[in-house]
């Protein structure tokens, strides 16, 4: 799997360099809009984070070229710009995906795993690991093919672990994940130890082969039995 | 107090100071010229008998006042040397009036064929009481029609004349430096007022540009500080992964991870309430509140299972409102996500609709909490901590976007703390 991460922040740039290699996956990078230019004209990538606002040009430029080329469906753009208008207009030149700075690198790598996966098997969205597979579309989690009735943030926090597996996910990643934007209560790391403890339970009733660990303090990890 | 009215105040003071003074001064005038007068005319008698003495001495003989205005006495040469022309008043009994009057006198003495004689001449003077009194009142007259006058032109002309004040007046208090561009205006030639209006607009404009700077500088440095933020978390969320911490240092990472994520919560309120002041988003569209009410619930319902906490619902009616869709939702949620986290377990929260107004209830241990300040920024309950305080404040700056009104009650009796949208 290849990325091509589109970041004129060094900083920035390196971290998610540095947690992309550690999945695996074989990383470029582009510092500016000529840079970005070129590569994409020229290699294809399973995945492109695209920074909007980049020296030299704009990264929604880029995205054009992108969709020119038929290439635009794997993209994430990661901006600094809340805007709606960016949003849509993003969305509107074909990019998969728009995530806003400052994000968690869990988030992200939830959001690129979904893309490769929409764009790896033909649009099959699921997930499996062991005995296990997630139905991301159909909301539906099989275990032994026998369906698990989970209720809605028990599915979106399995689903994130899952995008996540043998990572260390933080309770506020987390928390953000399931709540979505706009969470600042205390309270509700309460209730995601409790939604997890659910979460377990019904996974070790339906036998299946995956354990949620946690880590004192700081959040969970999923790992594979 | 009005300016009409604290004019006409010292407008009625002035008048009774000067009415008075000028009466007082006018009237001694007038008292003395009436006297000259008489005492001219006394003396013009006193020519005129004497002329007609020589003629008919029998008027000598007139020794008493009676029906005429003189007297003549006999009296010795050394008297009459002595006896200097002399004006006098005095009283005396007037028959029509049955009462003592005052009268001038004059006492002069003449010599005719050798005898000496006292004469006296007395004129009316007039009724000093009489005079006084009648002053009084017509006096007392026109200090009324003064400050009647007075106050009918404070009321109608002097109005008039500040009218291009109130209007002034009334555009400064209506000025909105958030909204309003155009430069206020009267219709006036009047130089103070031209010179107000000057002042105001200088001042409207220098506001104007500290509103908007202070603005820009929220929103720049909220959107600054993205990147910065971004690269920090993410780092430190790198950090946290590494093979070689031990379970103290990963959980001091994830303390500061969370105290950065309540950083960036921060900033993204904070740019999204510059947004709204802003004015970027123009979008409109017709929501069904109740029903946005209601998805939001939906989307917590895992966490009112866990706080078993009751929901009551009232609606009577179907709240519609024009606003931009992503900022109804965020209006909702806000709100329902403070009544809900501000609820103790087993608690109600009470969603009514009715009369075009939307209210959600939630009973707390908190006492009421401070209206005026409740939808400040960073303004927290009590024990909240971790809570950026700033969710009500964007909900009301959502609602005063649109004109909306979101207010805040504490029912003492059920202790529950009310927030309601009209």
């Amino acid at each position: 799997m290849k990325i091509l991460i589109i970041e004129d922040e060094k900083d920035l740039q390196n971290a998610l360099a540095e947690h992309f290699r550690k999945e695996k996956f074989v990383i470029e990078v582009a510092d500016n809009y000529m840079q970005a230019h070129e590569k994409i004209g020229v290699y294809d990538y399973d995945c492109i984070l695209l920074d909007i606002m980049l020296p030299g040009g704009s990264g929604l430029e880029l995205l054009k070229y992108l969709k020119s080329l038929g290439k635009s469906d794997n993209v994430i753009v990661i901006s600094a710009k809340n805007s709606l208008e960016d949003k849509l207009e993003g969305l509107s030149l074909g990019a998969d995906d728009y995530l806003t700075k400052p994000f968690h690198i869990a988030e992200l790598n939830a959001r690129v795993k979904a893309v490769l996966r929409r764009n790896t098997f033909d649009g099959k969205n699921t997930i499996s690991v062991n005995n296990l597979s997630l139905n991301i579309d159909d909301r539906i989690l099989l275990v032994n093919e026998k369906e698990v009735h989970l209720n809605r943030k028990e599915f979106d926090i399995l689903s994130y672990f899952l995008a996540n597996q043998k990572r260390l996910v933080t309770k506020s990643t987390l928390a953000e994940h399931v709540w979505g934007d706009h969470i600042d209560q205390a309270d509700n790391f309460d209730f995601i130890y409790y939604q997890i403890k659910n979460l377990r339970k019904k996974l070790s009733k339906a036998n299946a082969r995956i354990a949620i660990e946690a880590h004192y303090g700081v959040g969970y990890k999923l790992l594979p039995e | 107090m009005k300016l009409h009215n604290q004019s006409l105040i010292y407008l009625t003071l002035a008048f009774f100071v000067i009415i008075g003074v000028w009466s007082f001064v006018f009237y001694i005038d007038l008292k003395d010229e009436i006297r000259d007068s008489i005492d001219d005319g006394l003396d013009n008698n006193r020519l005129l008998l004497l002329q007609q003495i020589e003629k008919d001495s029998s008027l000598l003989q007139q020794t008493e006042f009676g029906g005429n205005n003189f007297s003549v006495k006999q009296i010795s040469r050394k008297n009459a040397l002595a006896q200097k022309d002399v004006l006098k008043d005095t009283m005396m009994y007037r028959l029509n009036e049955d009462d003592l009057e005052p009268v001038r006198i004059l006492h002069t003495s003449f010599r005719q064929q050798d005898k000496y004689y006292h004469l006296k001449i007395i004129s009316s003077l007039v009724e000093e009481d009489d005079l006084i009194e009648d002053a009084f009142y017509n006096i007392l007259l026109l200090f009324i029609v003064l400050v009647v006058s007075t106050f009918i032109i404070n009321n109608f002309l002097l109005k008039r004349l500040w009218n291009p004040f109130y209007d002034l007046l009334e555009q400064i208090s209506r000025y909105k430096l958030d909204k309003d561009t155009h430069a206020i205006k009267s219709k006036t030639n009047t130089k103070e007022f031209l010179a107000l209006q000057e002042a105001a607009n200088k001042l409207l404009l220098h506001s104007k540009e500290t509103y908007r700077a202070q603005k820009e500088f929220t929103e720049n440095a909220a959107h600054e500080l993205q990147t910065p933020l971004a690269v920090m978390a993410n780092r430190l969320e790198l950090l946290l992964e590494s093979e070689n911490l031990n379970a103290l240092e990963s959980k001091q990472i994830a303390e500061i991870l969370q105290t950065l994520n309540r950083l960036n919560h921060l900033n993204k309120a904070l740019l999204l309430l510059a947004k709204i002041e802003n004015k970027q988003y123009n979008e409109q569209e017709k929501i069904n509140i109740t029903k946005l009410i209601e998805e939001v619930l939906k989307d917590f319902e895992d966490f009112i299972d866990y706080k078993n906490l009751q929901i009551k619902r009232q609606y009577t009616q179907d709240i519609t409102l024009n606003l931009d869709k992503h900022l109804a939702f965020v209006l909702c949620s806000n709100l329902i996500k403070n009544a809900l986290f501000h609820s103790h377990e087993n608690a109600e929260i009470i969603i009514k609709s009715n009369n075009n107004k939307l209210s959600i209830c939630n009973t707390a241990n908190a006492k009421a909490l401070d209206g005026s300040t409740i939808f400040n920024r960073f303004t927290k309950g009590g024990n909240q901590t971790k809570s950026t305080g700033i969710g009500l404040a964007v909900a009301k700056a959502i609602c005063d976007y649109y004109g909306l009104q979101l207010s805040y009650t504490y029912l003492a009796k059920e202790n529950q703390h009310c927030f309601e949208i009209s």
